[in-house]
């Protein structure tokens, strides 16, 4: 076998080093996150130099927080409104994006204008308004007051149009011609063909809400109703003082969105990809 | 079995809305509703206790005397001016940089994808810890002799503006990669190859072939980074609050001050209009000046 040249090796070789520039700029602060939460009570956390490992790693941080805060309740919310959120964003955007794509009818122009522009209006105009109404349905400290703003938006539903419009038209008319209902063929047909789609919709949406901090900021102020974002700000803003703590909440509350990127990653890549570029 | 011929119709024409009117009540009453009401309220004096009274352009008045909003918009506008050439330029590089099938490719666009995934709020926090005067950052910079005393990043408020950018840049740059990833695979490979035995460097490469056929991406991105930047207020609120003196308060941030501290909805509504038609403005801008030149 002929040994690779010094000529073809050094561009990769170089290629390497840039990336592992990049890695300590993007990666490198979760780790020093991870370190410090991993840090004794005994081990000065503001030593010089700083040490990069634990010198007795112990998950007593962790313990701690649990304690004196509902940080597995905290878990339970965001995943529960997550879920919720999701689910409704799936459903809606889909049952929307069906006639916008597929079946001609009047007012689908102004529709389709009135859709477009509502995707330019930003959140922080709309919040007052929208705090005012939920607190007058009831809706302050609430799950469904945390979900519904989030239930549907406009760029789901260009989303999943352009998903519907890719869907060769042979395949439904040969339903229509069985006389299979609209609802039916949506279902039956349609859904199941757009299911990569569908998937990415959702990988999106998931990541959008389980991160939001204005609204549920907003909307709760009862502990037993926060969201992780607003639980480790709350950390933060009680043990300001001991970094050990707030880095060991922190690391929770990223635990788990690290497990989602993990199972769903081909997803986003994907996903970032269609979305940005069509919609 | 039915004959064909009958059933090939349009169906019953109110089918079309039935599939429309779940999303469409939800838009009405969480997006076309309170933008109306946003409206409505910023010409009245309504601060949640009292009946909302017509005042005319009072507040708009009132936006246009108060120098905390003239010193907001000025952050705000420095702040897109700093951070969005960065979030259109630097993930280019990083695209091409990871845009190679080399071992580990996977896990490394997935590492640099890690700080988009990551709520703003634990972001503020990770380099609010890595700021701190005697923190890990200062240690870098004292310790390769970059400064000789520990950089204020939080505290001066010279710094400050500019060490809650880096926050913004870090936490927006894997996914403005993504997108330029996608471009870049609509580029002929035959460009390139021909390059190559043209003998174009790399750079040039980059500068001829690359950055202008990436131009419908780079499109989008300063769009969507320029709304982003527009529109910060997580890493504000989390790291500096808006301090020290005023230094880092955003529109968005006074707005959300002006509205949940001082309960002036009126006047926060105000400020709100005035912010989406800035929003509006820079969009049809940037994508006319875009277009144009594409």
């Amino acid at each position: 076998m002929k040994k690779p040249s010094l000529r073809s090796v050094l561009p990769l070789l170089f290629r390497y080093v840039a990336i592992m520039i990049v890695l300590l700029f993007t990666v490198g602060p979760f780790l020093w996150l991870l370190s410090t939460s991993l840090k004794s009570a005994g081990e000065n956390i503001f030593a010089y130099p700083p040490m990069f490992v634990p010198q007795q790693p112990t998950l007593d941080n962790f313990f701690r927080v649990v304690e004196s805060q509902p940080f597995f309740v905290y878990l339970k919310n965001s995943a529960l409104v997550a879920a919720l959120s999701v689910a409704l964003n799936l459903l809606l955007a889909s049952l929307a994006a069906y006639p916008l794509a597929r079946i001609p009818f009047t007012g689908r122009a102004v529709l389709f204008i009135v859709l477009l522009s509502s995707m330019m209006i930003p959140f922080q105009l709309l919040m007052i308004p929208v705090y005012e109404l939920a607190i007058s349905l009831g809706l302050q400290n609430t799950y469904l007051g945390l979900v519904l703003p989030h239930a549907c938006t406009a760029f789901g539903i260009f989303f999943m149009r352009q998903a519907f419009l890719s869907v060769p038209a042979a395949i439904e008319e040969a339903a229509i011609m069985d006389g299979v209902s609209r609802l039916r063929i949506w279902w039956f047909v349609m859904l199941p063909l757009v299911k990569p789609s569908l998937a990415t919709l959702a990988v999106f949406s998931f990541i959008a809400v389980w991160g939001d901090f204005l609204w549920p900021l907003i909307i709760i102020d009862q502990p037993s109703l926060f969201t992780l974002p607003l639980g480790v700000n709350r950390l933060a803003s009680t043990f300001s003082l001991d970094w050990r703590l707030v880095a060991a909440g922190a690391v929770f509350s990223i635990i788990p969105i690290l497990l989602f990127f993990t199972f769903t990653q081909r997803y986003f890549i994907e996903g970032a990809m269609k979305g940005a570029v069509k919609g | 079995m039915k004959p064909a011929s009958s059933t090939r119709i349009v169906g019953n024409p109110l089918i079309p809305y039935v599939f429309l009117i779940p999303a469409c009540v939800v838009l009405a009453t969480f997006v076309l509703y309170p933008a109306l009401k946003a409206i409505y309220l910023s010409f009245t004096n309504f601060n949640m206790i009292r009946q909302a009274e017509f005042v005319g352009f009072a507040n708009y008045l009132n936006v246009w005397r108060d120098p905390f909003f003239w010193a907001a918009l000025k952050n705000t506008l420095l702040y897109m001016v700093v951070v969005v050439p960065v979030l259109v330029i630097a993930p280019i590089f990083l695209a091409a940089l990871v845009n190679k099938h080399i071992p580990g490719i996977t896990f490394i666009r997935a590492a640099i994808y890690l700080p988009v995934i990551t709520s703003l709020v634990i972001s503020g926090l990770i380099w609010k810890w890595v700021y701190e005067e005697q923190g890990i950052l200062n240690y870098v910079l004292l310790a390769s002799g970059l400064t000789t005393d520990p950089v204020a990043f939080l505290t001066d408020p010279a710094n400050a503006l500019y060490s809650v950018m880096a926050v913004t840049i870090w936490s927006g740059m894997g996914y403005y990669m993504v997108i330029y990833l996608a471009g870049l695979q609509s580029i002929p490979r035959h460009l390139y190859e021909v390059a190559e035995v043209e003998g174009v460097s790399a750079w040039q490469q980059m500068i001829h072939i690359t950055i202008p056929l990436l131009r419908p991406s780079i499109a989008v991105v300063t769009v969507m980074s320029s709304i982003a930047a527009m529109k910060v207020f997580e890493e504000v609120y989390v790291m500096t609050q808006g301090g020290p003196m005023d230094s880092t308060k955003t529109l968005v941030y006074y707005l959300y001050e002006s509205a949940f501290s001082e309960f002036e909805m009126g006047y926060a509504s105000a400020i709100g209009v005035v912010l989406f038609l800035l929003t509006l403005v820079f969009s049809l801008i940037n994508l006319r000046f875009l277009r144009e030149k594409a």
